[in-house]
């Protein structure tokens, strides 16, 4: 955020308009003038902004920064990874040769991409050690989706069409229960035992004839490795069911256990979390799904294969025998996969266990250095994160959301708040591999001060932040009066 | 690219300080930092933070290509996109849910800021008034453009928004049918399916003139204009739809509305289409983004993240997500979709695209393409053994009949550097779906013709 005044971003754009102006000019018609369709078929109004292109980048500019980043600020916001998105990823994936080819152009005229997809392919196997995988899906929760319907396909080309079931630990994220009923199924909770494992027992006695599958973070949404997971992969399989994993915090296993090998089934990964590729704002993400040999006929089409066709082209689009189908309008976010794939290369197999490793150490950093100033629920070695609980403060009179939103005047990002579901005052927080340790001692400082605050002006902290361009807003009315869009006449305010 | 150049297939290690460590640019820790962590936390190696995985399953063999530098990655990277046709590379009219418009400089300067690009998902509104407040400007403009009252702040893509759009049908009337009109997109349909799959919803495919909806369908879902570019009668489409108690889905055009009415206007209850013509590289495919809006009656149905107007504790004018109860972080598996990350980077695309366009420009594009392509159908339909199949006014895409095998027909096109349409012919015998805009220069279309003359 621009530490002076800017130009002022109050006015929307349809304030800013004035008839007349314009932002972009184009080339005269070259073509004689054609006969307009029926003028009934023609819009009379077309209600968008007359602006110039001055403004809107101005206007743009000045939008961003209201922003934090990962460019500007430190952002340990735990389960999200937010770790540095190399330059060099973008450049590439601006390439015309890239960003200027068409989806439907012939597979001999795309060969470069496509080769680069199935090479793709294979590393997220290879990372994963599940040999199968589809790019095709968008999005985390999208390739959660498609692992569901992959395991209701699988179990109906069985005929066992009892499995109406899929058991998912009270820690998930709120993507998983959303997608197994997408997929059709009933969601039943899984407890954690007192580690922060899968409760065993309660696996034991939901694994039967009517299980379909299990979804399981790894490590789990309290940033630990399951030290049962072998035995949970076991459970899962003798009863008949197939086990899912939600990749996203697969940042503190590069490198260090492959999924396929512990017993997952099928996994997806989230390329905006550990692979790099930047989050935009929400998105675009993407979702790529591995599975071993039982799902690989089942994965969403299409994938890439190395198979020559006809017209000479080594490399192109293939239908899995048993598709759960498209999930989407063409191959996938490919600008995303390019990133990915560019991230990987950079870093070879060594640089997947560093980043791994570093992850790793810096969450334990910060872990130990503030255990004695925030309630540890679970005191362990952490994985790439560390969540506390603000219990300690809240029974001071601050509470979790208030020091996430004191840090903010810090210049940090608030950590996860209030997840897991299962932490009181849960504060999540994931420094990455990518922070520099006097990053992480001022952020450790400013935890520190901010406990000390709480002590000596609770109401300071309880009102802020204090810094940022509006202060705490009134969500309530937000959606008591959804005023979602600029009309005319203003509603209100 | 010669096969020298393939990423080695054995693992390979990059010591570039001497001493076996591969020191990575994007981590800044030293051994000796490391080293400093670890006493602190009494450790004496970094492999002793994963003792909690299982002994037999620690440290596998990673066989993954070395890194590289980043002078190695452009060599690399750039070897690949060598191979790939882009659009400019030659005359292309190429289309059927991928388009080739002109991009101003500003979309990518802007999209690229690293305030916006490396942001997370807005749920901090008071470090996120950026994105909120640019959501905010998306859904007006997507309002705007739709003649519809609400929209969100976007999905994933077109394909995909409208099998949203088939599951809240679903849900707003409480019916479990889906009628798929014979002119949408062949791609649209598999994807509707496939989402519809698992909820025991029926959907067929009924024919676009007499879609014979009953009291059981819960939506018609039909293009505007068609997927061979045609516009059909949208308001009599709604009629059908809405005496029988169901909905009306439509997937559009965004070019095409800078002329056409909006969908809004006919009679629409949910409105799709690709952003992806609004400032976004074609990008074999993605990242896209889906526009989806409704009328504000079925709001609490609607899938995907909006951005509210409220006040601050000061009553300054401030944005944040608000109808959260509807979305997967709160309501879990009774949530209206499990949509998350959604793609609002390119939200940010459209929203400056629409901006800087504005109310002229979208008209000026929309006619351009309008013209090209009516140009072009009617010199191809003068050349012998090319007809134009199907009648009714259509936009920027039409369907030509060829006198031989349209894929035959693309691959001397290309020998020519000429990228030819889509072949339809699993729909129309020998069809040809030719998509022309303002991209395409009157030098272009008439190669086009020339050419095609010549090879068929």
């Amino acid at each position: 955020m621009a530490s002076f005044p800017t130009r002022e971003t109050t006015r929307l754009l349809m304030d800013r308009s004035v008839p007349g102006r314009v932002g972009a000019i184009l080339p005269d018609c070259d073509v004689p003038f054609q006969k307009l369709p029926d003028q009934s078929l023609l819009r009379a109004e077309l209600d968008l902004p007359e602006v110039s292109e001055p403004e809107v980048v101005n206007y743009f500019t000045c939008l961003s920064q209201l922003n934090f980043s990962i460019d500007t600020n430190f952002y340990p916001l735990g389960s999200c990874t937010m770790k540095y998105n190399p330059k060099i990823n973008d450049e590439v994936a601006f390439m015309p040769g890239f960003a200027g080819i068409h989806p439907l152009q012939p597979a001999e005229q795309s060969q470069g991409a496509l080769e680069l997809l199935h090479r793709l392919q294979g590393f997220l196997g290879e990372i994963t050690g599940l040999h199968a995988v589809s790019l095709a899906t968008l999005a985390g929760a999208h390739g959660e989706f498609a692992g569901m319907l992959m395991i209701r396909a699988y179990h109906q080309a069985r005929g066992d069409t009892a499995r109406r079931k899929v058991a998912i630990p009270d820690s998930a994220h709120g993507t998983n229960p959303a997608s197994a009923a997408m997929a059709g199924f009933d969601v039943v909770e899984l407890a954690s035992d007192k580690n922060g494992n899968v409760d065993l027992e309660a696996l034991h006695e939901v694994a039967g004839p009517d299980l379909a599958g299990v979804m399981i973070t790894l490590p789990s949404t309290l940033g630990l490795f399951d030290t049962n997971i072998v035995e949970v992969c076991k459970v899962v399989h003798e009863a008949g069911g197939l086990v899912y994993g939600d990749g996203a915090n697969m940042n503190a296993l590069l490198g260090r256990v492959k999924l396929g090998e512990l017993g997952f089934d099928v996994a997806h990964l989230n390329l905006h979390k550990t692979f790099s590729t930047p989050h935009g704002g929400g998105g675009p993400g993407a979702g790529p799904v591995c599975v071993g040999e039982t799902l690989a006929p089942f994965l969403p089409a299409p994938v890439v294969i190395h198979q020559g066709d006809s017209n000479g082209a080594a490399y192109n689009l293939a239908e899995p025998e048993h598709t759960i189908g498209k999930m989407s309008g063409f191959h996938g976010n490919f600008g995303v996969l390019v990133r990915a794939y560019t991230y990987i290369r950079t870093l070879g197999a060594d640089g997947m266990k560093e980043i791994s490793g570093n992850a790793v150490l810096n969450a334990n950093y910060v872990m130990q250095a503030l255990k004695d100033t925030y309630y540890l629920p679970y005191d362990r070695t952490c994985m790439h994160e560390a969540v506390f609980s603000a219990d300690w403060q809240k029974s001071r009179g601050v509470s979790g959301l208030e020091i996430a939103k004191r840090l903010l005047d810090y210049g940090f990002h608030s950590p996860t708040l209030y997840f897991p579901m299962i932490v009181h005052e849960a504060l999540m927080i994931e420094p990455t591999e990518s922070e520099t340790l006097e990053t992480l001692d001022s952020f450790i400082q400013a935890m520190r001060d901010i406990d000390r605050e709480i002590s000596e002006n609770p109401d300071f902290v309880r009102q802020s932040p204090h810094t940022t361009p509006v202060s705490r807003l009134d969500e309530a009315q937000a959606a008591r009066r959804p005023d979602l869009r600029w009309k005319r006449e203003k509603p209100f305010l | 690219m010669t096969s020298s150049s393939q990423p080695q297939s054995q693992a390979s290690s990059k010591s570039n300080t001497g001493n076996g460590h591969f020191q990575s640019h994007y981590i800044p820790n030293t051994p000796d930092e490391q080293n400093k962590v670890l006493s602190a936390l009494g450790l004496s190696s970094i492999d002793e933070l994963f003792l909690d995985i299982p002994d037999s399953f620690r440290n596998p063999s990673l066989n993954l290509p070395g890194p590289l530098s980043e002078l190695e990655i452009q060599q690399e990277l750039g070897a690949l996109a060598s191979r790939n046709r882009p659009l400019a590379a030659g005359p292309s009219f190429l289309g059927a849910g991928s388009y080739h418009h002109f991009i101003p400089a500003i979309v990518k300067a802007l999209v690229t800021r690293g305030e916006f690009l490396t942001a997370y998902t807005p749920y901090q509104a008071e470090a996120s008034q950026g994105t909120l407040q640019v959501i905010f400007e998306f859904q007006t403009l997507v309002c705007n453009l739709f003649g519809m009252e609400v929209a969100n702040a976007g999905m994933y893509d077109n394909a995909t928004a409208l099998a949203e759009g088939a599951l809240m049908a679903c849900r707003v009337t409480k019916r479990s049918k889906v009628a798929l009109s014979s002119s949408l997109s062949p791609t649209f349909q598999q994807v509707i399916r496939t989402y519809c799959q698992a909820q025991a919803i029926e959907t067929t495919t009924v024919p676009t003139e007499n879609p014979g909806i009953d009291g059981d369908t819960a939506c018609l879902i039909v293009q505007y204009p068609n997927y061979f570019g045609y516009i059909e009668d949208l308001a009599k489409q709604s009629d059908a739809a809405h005496v029988e108690g169901a909905l009306i889905v439509v997937s559009t055009d965004t070019t095409a509305l800078g002329m056409f009415n909006p969908p809004g206007e006919l009679g629409a209850d949910i409105v799709t289409a690709e952003g992806q013509p609004l400032g976004i590289p074609a990008s074999f495919g993605g990242p896209y983004v889906g526009l989806f809006a409704t009328k504000e009656e079925y709001i609490r149905q609607m899938p995907s993240r909006l951005s509210g107007r409220t006040v601050d504790t000061h009553g300054k004018t401030g944005y944040v997500l608000t109808l959260q109860t509807r979305e997967q972080h709160i309501r879990r598996e009774r949530a209206t979709s499990n949509i998350c990350t959604n793609e609002a980077l390119y939200a940010l695309a459209a929203t400056v695209y629409l901006a800087a366009m504005g109310k002229q420009g979208m008209r000026q594009v929309a006619e351009l393409c309008y013209h090209k392509a009516h140009y072009a159908a009617a010199a191809i339909a003068a050349l012998p053994g090319f007809d134009l199949p199907i009648d009714g006014p259509f936009f920027q895409e039409f369907v030509v009949k060829c006198p031989e095998s349209p894929t035959e027909i693309n691959r001397r096109l290309l020998e020519r550097n000429i990228l030819g349409g889509l072949d339809v012919t699993n729909t129309i015998p020998d069809g040809m779906l030719l998509c022309v805009t303002e991209m395409n220069s009157r030098q272009d279309i008439d190669a086009l013709v020339s050419a095609l003359a010549e090879v068929a």
